[in-house]
This record gives C-alpha cells, sequence and structure tokens, in this order.
C-alpha cells in the first residue's frame, strides 16, 4: 500500500528545482515511478510530496548533434529501445534498453529516472560509462555536464544536488572502426554482474586503440576500471585476447562485488572476468 | 502549474477523465491511488489480479493506449485522458477475441489467475506485429509469469490467434 502523498505537477525545470529546494528531503522527483513506487510501497522510504516532471516538454526527445546523440532524461526504455538514431549508431545501447526488466516496465520506465534512483542492480549507467557519456544536470539559475563517473557515487546515490534535476544524457557516437558491446548475467529479475566494453582499433585493424570498459550491478555503484584498460590498450589483439584473464581478475576485483543473494564476492568476480573476454571479444568482431 | 481541488485540507484529489473499455469514466483520485485498486475496488473490474505486486509478473497488465503496463504500480492519476483496455473489454458485442478463442481451444491456462494479463500483453504484441516469431513472441512475453501451464499451450494459442487474426485482417 502506498502512503498518502501531495503532487505537484510543475512545468519548467525551474519550477522543478524550486520545489526541491522548498520541501528538501521530505519531495521527491516522479517520473516513470519503475523504481521509486516500489521502494514507497515496500515502505523503504516515504515522502510528503512527488513531484511529477511529466509536464515537462522537451525531455523525451533522441537528437544527433555533431557526433552526440542527446538523450532526454524522460525517455521511456520503450523509446530508445526503438529509436532509430539509437539503432544507426548506438545498437549496443538500443540493445541493452530492448533487455531493460520486461515490457511493461520499458514502457513507462524512463532513462533519467533509472540513472538518479542508481540501483545497484541497473543495466544503463554501465554502459554509458564505457561509451564516455555526459549528465546534464539543471537547476533554477545553472546548468552543468557530469561524467558517468562522477554522477554514480553509492548504491542510491547519485552526485546530484538537492535543487538539481537531471535533464539529458549526452552520448558520443562510437567512430569507425570501434566496437561496443555490454553483456549481462543474472538469473534473478536484475542483474547481477554487467559488463560493458568499448573500443577502438587501430587504422590498420591490427591493435587496439582506445579502450573503456565498466563494470557494476556486482558492486554498489557502476564503476570504470583503467586498470584493466591499460593492460589492453595499444596492444596487438593478439596479445591483447592472452591477457584478457589478467584483465578481467583485476576488472573483477575493482568492481567491489558483494555477497548476496544474487551469489558469493568470489563467484560474482569471476563472472566480470568471463564477461570482459566475452565483451572485448564480441566488440573487436565489430570493428 | 495545475491546481488540483481540495476537498478537505488535507486531501487532495484530481480529477481524472479517460476511456474504460470504450467508455468514458470520470472520477476523482487522491495522488497515491493505484491504478489496480481503483479499477478492481472502484469500478468493480476483477479481471486484473494482484500478485506480486513489483511489477515481475504480469497478472495485473492492461493496457494503456493499447500498451501493456502494471497497474499494480500506476498512479490512477496517470490515465487522465488516456484509454484503458481491461479482459472485460475485449469482446466485442458477446463475441470472444480471437486471443480468448485460441486460449480456450489450445487449453493455454489452467487456474486462470495469470490469463487476463497474459491475453491482453498477447494483445499488445499482435497489435504491434501480427506475425511474430517464437523468439520474438517470448521475448515480448517474458515479463507476464505463469506458474501452471509450462508456457508451451500459452504460446501455442497466441500463435495461433495470429494466424487466425492475421486470416482474418484484424
Amino acid at each position: 500500500m502506498l502512503r498518502r502523498f501531495r503532487l505537484e505537477e510543475p512545468e519548467t525545470v525551474r519550477e522543478v528545482s524550486e520545489l526541491l529546494a522548498r520541501f528538501g528531503e521530505s519531495a521527491k522527483v516522479y517520473a516513470g515511478g519503475t523504481e521509486l513506487l516500489l521502494a514507497m510501497k515496500e515502505g523503504l522510504v516515504q515522502y510528503e510530496r512527488l513531484i511529477n516532471v511529466k509536464k515537462l516538454t522537451g525531455l523525451n526527445e533522441v537528437k544527433l548533434d555533431n557526433g552526440t546523440a542527446h538523450i532526454g532524461a524522460l525517455c521511456t526504455h520503450r523509446q530508445l529501445e526503438t529509436a532509430p538514431v539509437l539503432q544507426q549508431r548506438l545498437p549496443a545501447l538500443m540493445k541493452l534498453e530492448k533487455n531493460v526488466a520486461n515490457v511493461r516496465v520499458r514502457q513507462v520506465g524512463t532513462l533519467g529516472g533509472n540513472l538518479c534512483f542508481a540501483e545497484p542492480h541497473a543495466d544503463p549507467g554501465i554502459l554509458l560509462m564505457a561509451l564516455g557519456a555526459k549528465m546534464v544536470a539543471e537547476k533554477s539559475s545553472s546548468k552543468r555536464e557530469i561524467t558517468a563517473e562522477a554522477f554514480f557515487v553509492d548504491a542510491y546515490e547519485t552526485c546530484l544536488e538537492a535543487d538539481e534535476m537531471l535533464t539529458e544524457i549526452q552520448v558520443p557516437v562510437p567512430k569507425a572502426k570501434s566496437g561496443v558491446a555490454y553483456l549481462k548475467f543474472g538469473y534473478l529479475e536484475r542483474p547481477s554482474v554487467g559488463v560493458a566494453v568499448a573500443l577502438t582499433l587501430s587504422d590498420d585493424g591490427k591493435s587496439v586503440g582506445d579502450i573503456k570498459i565498466a563494470v557494476g550491478c556486482a558492486g554498489p555503484a557502476p564503476k570504470s576500471v583503467p586498470e584493466s584498460e591499460a593492460i589492453l590498450k595499444g596492444k596487438s589483439t593478439d596479445e591483447a585476447v592472452h591477457r584478457l584473464a589478467e584483465a578481467g581478475e583485476v576488472a573483477g576485483r575493482a568492481a567491489r562485488a558483494i555477497s548476496d543473494l544474487h551469489g558469493s564476492q568470489e563467484y560474482k568476480e569471476h563472472i566480470v572476468g568471463v564477461l570482459l573476454k566475452r565483451a572485448f571479444q564480441n566488440a573487436v568482431s565489430q570493428c | 502549474m495545475s491546481k488540483a481541488m481540495s476537498r478537505r485540507a488535507d486531501t487532495q484529489t484530481i480529477p481524472v477523465s479517460f476511456t474504460l473499455n470504450g467508455r468514458l469514466q470520470e472520477l476523482e483520485v487522491e495522488p497515491h491511488e493505484l491504478l489496480l485498486d481503483v479499477v478492481r475496488e472502484r469500478l468493480g473490474l476483477t479481471g486484473v489480479k494482484r500478485s506480486c505486486d513489483v511489477q515481475v509478473c504480469g497478472a495485473c497488465t492492461l493496457l494503456v493506449d493499447g500498451r501493456p503496463v502494471s497497474a499494480c504500480t500506476t498512479l490512477a492519476f496517470e490515465v487522465r485522458d488516456r484509454s484503458v483496455l481491461t479482459i472485460e473489454g475485449l469482446a466485442e458485442d458477446g463475441k470472444l477475441h480471437p486471443l480468448q478463442e485460441a486460449f480456450i481451444e489450445h487449453g493455454g491456462f489452467q487456474c486462470g489467475f495469470c490469463t487476463p494479463g497474459m491475453i491482453l500483453a498477447a494483445k499488445a504484441l499482435l497489435d504491434e506485429n501480427s506475425k511474430p516469431t517464437e523468439d520474438e513472441l517470448k521475448h515480448f512475453m517474458h515479463g507476464n509469469l505463469c506458474r501452471c501451464t509450462g508456457y508451451k499451450k500459452i504460446i501455442e494459442s497466441i500463435m495461433a490467434a495470429a494466424k487466425k487474426m492475421r486470416s482474418a485482417g484484424h
């Protein structure tokens, strides 16, 4: 059962920000509600007020501009799994969106809500981190861009300020000779481990150029793994394949895995390594 | 900013006008009221079921503007100016929908608790993809759980309905 709350329905970012400033922790931004309402029904969190942001206009579109996909924070997973821009330029993100939860959650759940709720067992933040995405946060008087690494602070915690609202996710579109893969593993409703790899190959296609690796779900928040990237970067693809086990072990340790219903810490660390190996090979095969 | 009407100082109500199974409905809801409770308790349509209550099982599936949502986790005010279809609205002029007929013909249910949600989700699938492959069907339907049938009969039912609907030009 949901306890009573009051509903606010602002129409601009400024109004949202002012409401957040005025009501502080007794109010929460509400978009799709697929995470928030569950937590409220369980009694894990209570708010006197929900701020429905779905009356804001212009935040539910995907646009391609100068090599960057601009995704409005109110885009639903459903919109993203069917967005032509993603299909053509970011197929790995489209595929991820197609496999978020189930068709009903995707219908109303928003990408912005997913990121802001920062539930540890969530897919999008991991891939967005590997893609070098930036989150745009706005409040009454200002607007700033936040890297995915800085955005996720801890389980259920982002770096958003109390009166800030996430309005857009900016994703650089991968260039030529690049590959992007996100793989997840789990046997419960939510993923137990997720690993994303985004890489480019050198012009001759024989060695690894840039590479970004991010892991998540195993621990409290998505995390990039520069130590694993360093093991693979600049190596010939053959040598990189030989060093995948090492890179996977490093990534497993970096994942800050915890033992819980999804598996033991050791088990999750092992799965990180397995998924990293597969994701790397998948990404290379796309180049 | 929209101003909701107040009955008492501490009670906020929101006027909601929507189409339910083809008929206009107008009522006032409080912000915290769930669509599932409003449809079952206030409107008396009990085909939609509460089961897991966390958007996993699909027993509370309703179609809002033709798309499946979990009524257990949808705030009732969200259906303002929209069209809601429940299992009670699927038959037309006393004639069962091809999906309903197929579930009967092919034994697509046993206890029946998941069936309204199954059929509505399947309708949403077939409305956007009249000829799904079995993999597409499984992907779309994997969020609707059945603890009786083992799914085989459900898949057969939906495939049979799809075929029938295509030949009938639905």
